[in-house]
């Protein structure tokens, strides 16, 4: 495709991959970008400007944990000053009440929460962090006094499964003026401890309609969005809304992705921020050429009426499962391989839950984080 | 149903803005883009949390000369949609 696509609407900004949690379903690539190859204030400054200048009405920020930069007030400033819609999806560790005063000051637009579980027993085990959910519960309360709107995000697995719906009521109960409630999408190191995660059918099922069932009663209350448990659908999601439709993703070493893990996609070029402008490699970058419009596609999405709707699923699932990048994702009803979704979901449910293969860095990294 | 008496305004987070690459106006908010077309700019540049609903209509009605009951109407539909969003507080 040569004519330019329609400008990106968000973009996502992996500051960091450094982070004190260890979720077990984190999204982040199992390699990690080591602190010593991260990118400089300025760099991010020049990102953001250019972001905006492209069209990017909404800027999120995100790691790793964001707030382990320490220049992360004056990227918000930075990003609200150029115009920039700026969310900071945090993790709530390490967000001590003068940086939040700071953010607040620098305009700073919205956060979103992440929340590992209902009690502190849970939330403390699933996230690897002692304390982390009473802190969590901080940040929250910090939030809704300040008047700022506040996200609550769950991701749901196995271990909480049963919990979904009262992961809703805790939201509203924390002031929450959206709720993300999102199954586990198997990427990164959610799929290496799938095994771990996946819920059986029957309980992502009930979880799914409970949580269903909540949004009449919390109308005008908390705004509701939920992912669904993708391995027990029936179509898959519009990943990224369509590759290079909407969005963009940059690394915390300005490597520029069509979402956050097109890096296990074997031959995929991927452009750096650091060597060209965000315009350039929107419109211009192999990684994001590669699977834009429909020709790119084999057979049954080619000639399917639901292509414009789902394009096709996602292209890094169609990899994992398949190794195959162009292939009809198989969570897809008409894929050829849509039994082997069902063949895995079923193994993989039936396991014990202990055990999940921690988050870290492949290599120790050298000690020495960027000032 | 939104009282005559409510003083309607954007809540924090919610943004009215130009955008302009794409030549139109746009409300965001948390993960949500709403585009905003003209009249609905108008009425939202008059939800600051001191006019009420009544004073809205009216100064509306006098500017575009219509029928301040069409008027009512629309602005209700507009803010209670937005409202269910949590994009509008009344
Ligand atoms: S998912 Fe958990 S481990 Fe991964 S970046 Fe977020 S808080 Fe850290
Ligand atoms: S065949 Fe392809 S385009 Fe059609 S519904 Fe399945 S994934 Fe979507």
């Amino acid at each position: 495709m040569s004519e330019t696509p329609p400008p990106p609407e968000g973009l996502l900004a992996e500051l960091t991959h450094r982070c004190p949690l260890a979720c077990p379903y984190c999204s982040n690539p199992l390699n990690l970008d080591a602190p010593r190859d991260e990118m400089s204030t300025d760099e991010w400054k020049r990102i953001f400007s250019q972001a905006a200048e492209l069209g990017v009405l909404h800027l999120h920020l995100s790691g790793g944990e964001p707030c382990s930069r320490r220049d992360l007030a004056e990227l918000v400033a930075h990003a609200v000053e150029v115009g920039l819609y700026t969310n900071l999806i945090t993790s709530g560790i390490g967000l001590t009440r003068d940086l939040f005063d700071r953010l607040v000051a620098a305009g700073l637009d919205h956060i979103q929460l992440s929340i590992q579980g209902v009690d502190a027993p849970q939330a403390d085990w699933i996230g690897g962090y002692k304390g982390g959910y009473a802190k969590k519960r901080e940040v929250a309360a910090w939030v809704t006094a300040e008047g700022l709107p506040l996200t609550v995000n769950a991701v749901i697995h196995r271990g909480n499964v049963e919990d979904a719906p009262r992961m809703v009521d805790l939201a509203v109960e924390l002031g929450a003026r959206r709720v993300e409630i999102a199954h586990t999408q198997y990427y990164g190191w959610a799929l290496k401890n799938r095994g771990k995660l996946m819920p059986t059918r029957e309980q992502s099922d009930r979880a799914y309609a409970a949580v269903e069932a909540r949004r009449a009663h919390y109308l005008g209350t908390v705004v509701i969005d939920h992912v669904a448990p993708d391995y027990h659908a029936r179509y898959p999601k519009a990943c990224m809304s369509g590759w290079g439709r909407q969005t963009m993703n940059v690394s915390p070493s300005g490597k520029v992705l069509p979402c956050h893990s097109a890096e296990i996609i074997p031959g995929l070029v991927f452009w750096n921020a650091r060597e060209k402008s965000l315009a350039d490699i929107w419109s211009h970058s192999p990684a994001f050429e590669a699977f834009r419009g429909f020709e790119w596609m084999q057979e049954p999405c080619r000639s399917c009426e639901r292509k414009a709707v789902d394009f096709g699923g996602c292209r890094c699932q169609a990899m994992a499962l398949l190794g195959d990048a162009k292939a009809c994702d198989p969570i897809c009803v008409k894929s050829p391989h849509h039994a082997l979704v069902d063949e895995i979901a079923a193994l993989d449910s039936a396991g014990a839950v202990d055990g999940f293969a921690p988050r870290r860095y492949a290599r120790e990294p050298k000690a020495t984080e960027p000032a | 149903m939104i009282a005559d008496d409510a003083r309607p305004r954007l809540p924090r987070g919610v943004r009215l803005r130009e955008d302009k690459v794409r030549a139109r106006w746009v409300l965001l908010a948390p993960e949500r883009i709403v585009k905003v077309n003209p009249i609905a700019v108008e009425i939202l540049r008059l939800c600051d949390g001191a006019r009420n609903l009544g004073e809205i209509v009216a100064d509306l009605a006098q500017r575009f000369k219509a029928d301040p009951e069409r008027i009512a109407a629309d602005v209700r539909a507009l803010l209670a949609s937005l409202a269910e969003k949590k994009m509008v507080e009344t």
